[in-house]
């Protein structure tokens, strides 16, 4: 794989004991458009932060190429709508990757900022200040800042939540175009047939990966089942997971009633983008 | 004519003590309401507060060593504010308490020790020239002190700002796209310690956060940006200065009280009469356009 642009070794991510993604393997090709799918508490948004790196692996690693620059748009942002700012100054932090602290803005800038509010269909609405907008007006505002961010691997979580169909359709089409200009790109979605009209790679996830690869294969009914079969509860005396364990699902420690569902998955270990 | 220029300009070309009074304060106004404005965006307002008080024991300690002398009771100061600040934000970032918490016992632990390490040896005056300071009494070296402290304030504000603005705006997306998150909030509290010290000496450790907070809390209610807010802050802060002095000087006050006191009167007018205060969001404002 000499265009790998992320490279999963055995990733495991989660908070305190408990994975939410366990022992993920695989690659995400230079140039690929991935829609990460699965029910709540899969491990969607999770696998997410372990790629930007705001959640430290437990085990495993995120390899990135050397020198990608991220763009990231998170599900729940911890932006603070009462500070006082303009859409401007918000789409304006995009431009830190190539300015950083102290580089001016130059007039190329901030065209570039106008030109992007107008690509998310919110052109006009430079003097605005944040509290005012919409919902779905401002997630479109932090669009337009993944736009002007300009990145090599760009990673959406759930960015069509709240926004009307008319704007998914812009969203997806300014998608598509980054995927025209050879960027990676990762998006969470929970609308499976945006997914199968739009997307022509998907992961689905269920704490594992249940399948891995192009989306009409991924999305067969009976990966599906699997994957809603998950159970989503921590279990506070699930049995601990020992490296050499990964393959063989029949003889756990514990025989604790509950965790047959275990079994449906334990088989997965391992899967790689290709495994269906 | 003659009435008013002995109301507002006689004191100041009469006295000497009363022009380094004004041009002190006015110094710390410059360096001390921005960072208000920080403080009052970041929801900290309170910790300001804290901090203020977490001050003391270091004071005292200098004062206890060295009498009523300013550079061993700023320097003390400033140890025991970054210890609180420091201990505060570890034991928030390491453990489930959050900082109002943690803030709340380093500085009450802080205050104790201060106030019982004042009263070992100084008298009940002593105690009260480290609570409310004695801004008619600042000396060359105070002054100088606070110029120092300006300096390096407005100095960090302007390498600082725009990583300052996104930490406080959307830290999560300041970490995804650099390292500079938690430098730029430890910096920013050490700004917050550094003017709060500079401070007590003229406004006593108990004021000081004064002259940070209400400038800050008024220019609130009259922009809706991050510039002007600061600029307006600190408009606030020398006026309630130059009036704070002059109330001080007429009516025989302690000075720093009057100046706060000052600040307060314009905030209550801000609440009231500001653009985006109550009377205009209630009485005024009935016509709404189109779209």
């Amino acid at each position: 794989m000499t265009n790998a642009c992320l490279t999963f070794r055995d990733l495991t991510l989660g908070y305190g004991s408990h994975p939410a993604i366990h022992h993920l393997n695989g690659v995400v090709r230079k140039g690929s458009l991935t829609a990460v799918v699965g029910a709540n508490g899969s491990g969607k948004s999770t696998l997410m932060k372990g790629i930007v790196g705001v959640l430290k692996p437990m085990e495993g690693a995120v390899v990135r190429v050397p020198g990608v620059r991220t763009a990231y748009l998170p599900q729940q942002s911890e932006l603070d709508r009462s500070f006082p700012a303009r859409v401007v100054d918000l789409v304006s932090l995009g431009l830190w990757p190539k300015r950083g602290m102290l580089g001016r803005y130059t007039k190329e800038d901030r065209e570039s900022v106008s030109k992007a509010l107008m690509a998310v269909g919110l052109g006009g609405f430079e003097k605005r200040p944040i509290d005012t907008l919409s919902g779905g007006q401002l997630q479109r505002t932090l669009f337009a800042r993944v736009l002007l961010q300009d990145a090599d691997l760009i990673l959406l979580d759930e960015p069509f939540n709240a926004v009307d169909a008319k704007t998914v359709g812009y969203l997806v089409q300014l998608i598509k175009r980054w995927h025209g200009e050879e960027r990676t790109i990762m998006v969470v979605v929970h609308d499976l047939d945006l997914v199968r009209q739009n997307f022509p790679e998907t992961l689905l996830l269920a704490r594992q990966p249940v399948a891995w690869g192009d989306t009409k294969e991924t999305l067969r009914p009976e990966n599906l089942l699997k994957a809603r079969r998950f159970h989503e509860a921590w279990e506070e005396n699930a049995p601990w997971c020992e490296p050499e364990d990964h393959d063989h699902s029949h003889d756990h420690p514990h025989d604790h009633h509950d965790h047959a569902h275990d079994h449906h998955h334990d088989h997965q270990h391992g899967s790689g983008p290709r495994a269906a | 004519m003659d009435f008013l220029y002995g109301l507002f300009i006689a004191p100041f070309a009469d006295f000497g003590f009363m022009q380094r009074a004004l041009f002190g304060s006015l110094m710390l106004s410059l360096g001390a309401c921005p960072v208000g404005v920080f403080l009052m965006l970041r929801r900290m307002s309170l910790s300001g507060d804290a901090m203020a008080h977490a001050i003391l024991p270091g004071a005292a300690a200098g004062f206890l060593l060295y009498g009523l002398e300013i550079l061993p009771m700023t320097i003390g100061g400033l140890v025991a504010g970054i210890i609180v600040a420091l201990g505060a934000g570890a034991v928030s970032r390491f453990t489930i308490q959050r900082e109002d918490a943690s803030m709340a016992a380093f500085y009450l632990i802080s205050l104790a020790v201060g106030v019982l390490m004042v009263s070992i040896r100084g008298s009940s005056v002593d105690l009260m020239h480290v609570l409310f300071g004695t801004v008619l009494a600042l000396n060359n070296e105070a002054l100088t002190l606070i110029g120092g402290i300006v300096v390096v304030t407005l100095a960090c504000l302007a390498v600082f700002w725009r990583a300052l603005v996104a930490e406080c705006l959307d830290p999560l997306f300041l970490r995804s796209v650099s390292r500079m998150g938690s430098p730029v909030h430890f910096i920013f509290l050490g700004l917050v310690v550094l003017n709060l010290v500079g401070g007590f000496q003229a406004l006593g450790t108990l004021l000081s956060v004064g002259l940070m907070m209400l400038p800050a809390a008024a220019a609130r209610f009259w922009t809706v940006r991050v510039e002007p807010m600061c600029v307006l802050a600190v408009l606030i802060g020398f006026a309630s200065c130059i009036a704070g002095l002059l109330l001080s000087y007429h009516a025989s006050l302690p000075s720093g009280p009057a100046i706060i006191l000052s600040a307060g009167i314009v905030y209550f007018c801000s609440i009231l009469f500001g653009t985006r205060g109550v009377l205009r969001a209630r009485i005024v404002h009935h016509r709404h356009r189109t779209a």
